[in-house]
């Protein structure tokens, strides 16, 4: 599925400092059920985001009006568990374009890749001092580079650089998606599955 | 040659590899559940492509589907509309489809290996992140995104780094009382849920040769929940013997000349790791978790640990015990309970049954207890008939269930009520996962027996 493309984004953050954040969260298994790509962003982080009967929770994040942005900043290992791209789907319908952390677990991060979510893993201390940031000033701006791989946090005029393989940023700078690239190499492909039997 | 098992298997299934970037990976063969997949054929259908090889894909109904009254309509219509979809897409692109009902259904990764599917030296993949389990026969098995699922289908490859590689070795005799599940909890409570995020690990050592093929799947099941992509066994005679005549195994000459293959798949004596663990046998317990990652796990006899002494954020942690209701410095035996799960991936094949009747055999169900047992598959639940099981498990108090997910991750009806304790087999504890509110104590099938008649947490070992 093709996505937009990435370059360079310019937005204040949503801030969530907590570790070990994990698919289930992201998305409850219970809105899995659904046949196509749709509506995912209004259960993202649900159960924390919702009580039972739907009123909102205050004290959430994504509840609070004060922060908003196409960033979402998150603990350390944020992802983990299960497969589901619908966390991703989540993450990319509610208007986040990128997720910032200091560690992601390693499906996530593919899903992110795969459907036009920038994953950025930066040091625990330049997530740290986003965080303060966001705190002193919910309003403070971020930049994501992604042909420089860099973050910046505007008002403290600091940076990090993060790692992406040179072919997934390819991919994003473009718009491209997997397929395209695999259909264009159908024929090795077919030759390998003749050496390859069931 | 130094190459690990896992370089061999990679390698060998590599079409192209991206200049500083990821390999094009051959996929020998693909799972597919009713949940990860509508929407990669959705994608197929827009892109006007066909599925490349068919007959390299097999599709199961798992994730939704109820437990009991398998024979009438789901009545649940999202639930229903999913396992619709992926019957019709299966009849579409001509791919075999076990659904509800069929005698080879279960949960993909129980019935994987039990027609086998599963094979030394293959590439598996499948929209779910336990396909892990199957590493246990020496593949290398992960699970994948929708957008993956899609581009198997359409070019039976995915695009992926090559993970670096781990080794866990444990020598020596597991002390009485102590499963394969607690193996893997006490292990992933030492590294943490991401301690083996990016790597593919490889289990070895005296441990895991003495396990039996159901236990190496318990094993390899949980690799993902230390962050690991997946985790390996090297193959031996348990393995050949385990798959040989099962339908979709080589037969006769084939399976000789296969055999010659898979006896190479090894790690070699030199091969490199980029990360080693080695623990002894003799250091574990049975286990049970406390908090809301399966990395909260601890041995059962012991108490909760005080948040100055865990790694990792204190307040993330308070937050997690909050949850689930409990203290630091409580013990865990003695906890009340109010549900115990025996099915899942992890923990509901036939061995896994075998354990939880024999610890309830002649005792009674206690009253406070609601129990589900599920099997992983029509053959586990045949099996447990034919074995006689069933009898012993209703003398006791208890019933079985059809097979499926089930309250693993409760996408069907089984769903443990808020604020409830279930001690569960399956694989994780995360917050609401076996139910909105739910609180889930992760732990072995003679755990989950033991706390089932008492309807507290028991250590297991006062039954053995
Ligand atoms: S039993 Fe649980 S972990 Fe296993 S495939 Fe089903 S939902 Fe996933």
């Amino acid at each position: 599925m093709a996505y937009e493309k990435f370059n360079i984004l310019n937005s204040t953050a949503v801030p969530l400092p907590i570790e070990n954040v994990d698919t289930d969260q992201i998305i409850p298994a219970r809105f899995l059920k659904a046949t196509e790509r749709k509506g995912f962003g209004d259960n993202l982080f649900r159960d924390w985001r919702f009580f039972s009967d739907n009123r909102p929770k205050k004290d959430f994040i994504l509840n609070n009006e004060s922060f908003d942005g196409k960033i979402l900043v998150a603990g350390k290992n944020f992802g983990s568990g299960s497969s589901r791209e619908h966390a991703a789907w989540a993450i990319y319908d509610y208007g986040f374009r990128c997720v910032v952390s200091s560690f992601f677990a390693d499906i996530f991060r593919n899903n992110c890749l795969n459907i036009g979510v920038l994953p950025v893993q930066i040091s625990d201390n330049f997530l740290e001092e986003i965080f303060r940031t966001i705190e002193e000033n919910p309003k403070s701006e971020f930049k994501i580079n992604l042909p420089k791989q860099q973050i910046l946090n505007l008002s403290k005029n600091k940076s990090e650089n993060f790692d992406i393989s040179s072919y997934k940023k390819e991919n994003l700078l473009n718009g491209y998606d997997d397929i395209d690239f695999l259909n264009s190499i159908k024929n090795d492909i077919t030759s390998f599955a003749k050496k390859s039997p069931l | 040659m130094n190459k690990t098992l896992f370089d061999k298997v990679w390698d060998s299934h590599v079409v192209k590899s991206i200049k500083d970037g990821p390999d094009v990976l051959f996929i020998d063969r693909h799972m597919v559940h009713e949940v990860t997949s509508p929407v990669a054929f959705l994608g197929l259908k827009k892109r006007k492509i066909n599925v490349l090889f068919p007959d390299r894909t097999f599709a199961t109904a798992d994730h939704n589907t109820p437990t009991i009254n398998q024979h009438l309509p789901v009545a649940d219509p999202l639930s229903a509309k999913q396992l619709k979809a992926l019957e019709t897409n299966a009849k579409d692109n001509g791919i075999s489809y076990w659904g509800l009902g069929h005698k080879k259904n279960g949960i993909v990764h129980v019935i994987g290996p039990e027609y086998g599917i599963t094979q030394p030296g293959a590439t598996i993949v499948c929209g779910d992140s336990h396909t892990s389990t199957h590493g246990a026969f020496g593949a290398i098995a992960f699970g994948i995104g929708t957008s993956e699922v899609e581009m198997v289908l359409a070019t039976q490859c995915i695009i992926q780094p090559k993970p670096k590689k781990m080794r866990i070795t444990i020598d020596g005799k597991l002390n009485n009382g102590v499963t394969p599940k607690d193996v893997a909890l006490f292990i992933i409570s030492k590294l943490t849920t991401s301690g083996a995020t990016g790597y593919f690990v490889e289990y070895s050592g005296q441990v895991f040769e003495s396990l039996s093929m159901e236990g190496r799947m318990t094993v390899c099941n949980l690799s993902i929940e230390m962050g690991a992509r997946g985790g390996m066994i090297a193959p031996d005679k348990k393995t050949f013997d385990y798959i040989k005549n099962r339908e979709f195994t080589p037969k006769k000459l084939e399976f000789d000349r296969a055999m010659k293959y898979w006896r190479t798949l090894k790690s070699d004596e030199k091969a490199k790791f980029d990360k080693e663990y080695i623990f002894n046998a003799s250091e574990i317990e049975p286990m049970i978790t406390f908090g809301t990652n399966p990395g909260m796990g601890l041995p059962i006899s012991k108490s909760i640990p005080k948040a100055s002494s865990v790694i990792g954020d204190p307040s993330t942690y308070k937050k997690s015990l909050e949850y689930m209701g409990y203290n630091e410095g409580e013990k865990m035996i003695g906890k009340k309970i109010d549900f115990v799960f025996l099915g899942s991936c992890t923990n509901g094949r036939i061995e896994d049954f075998r354990a939880f009747t024999n610890i309830v055999k002649g005792r009674k169900k206690a009253n406070n207890v609601t129990a589900w047992l599920v099997p992983g598959s029509h053959k586990v639940l045949q099996s447990i008939k034919n074995e006689g099981l069933l009898n012993v498990l209703n003398e006791s108090g208890f019933e079985l269930r059809e097979p499926g997910c089930s309250a693993c991750l409760a996408m069907n009806d089984d769903k443990i009520p808020p604020g409830k304790y279930a001690v569960s087999t399956s694989n994780r504890n995360f917050e609401g996962r076996q139910g909105p509110g739910s609180r889930t104590l992760l732990g072995s099938p003679i755990v989950a027996a033991a706390a089932a008649v008492t309807g507290e947490v028991t250590d297991p070992r006062i039954f053995l």
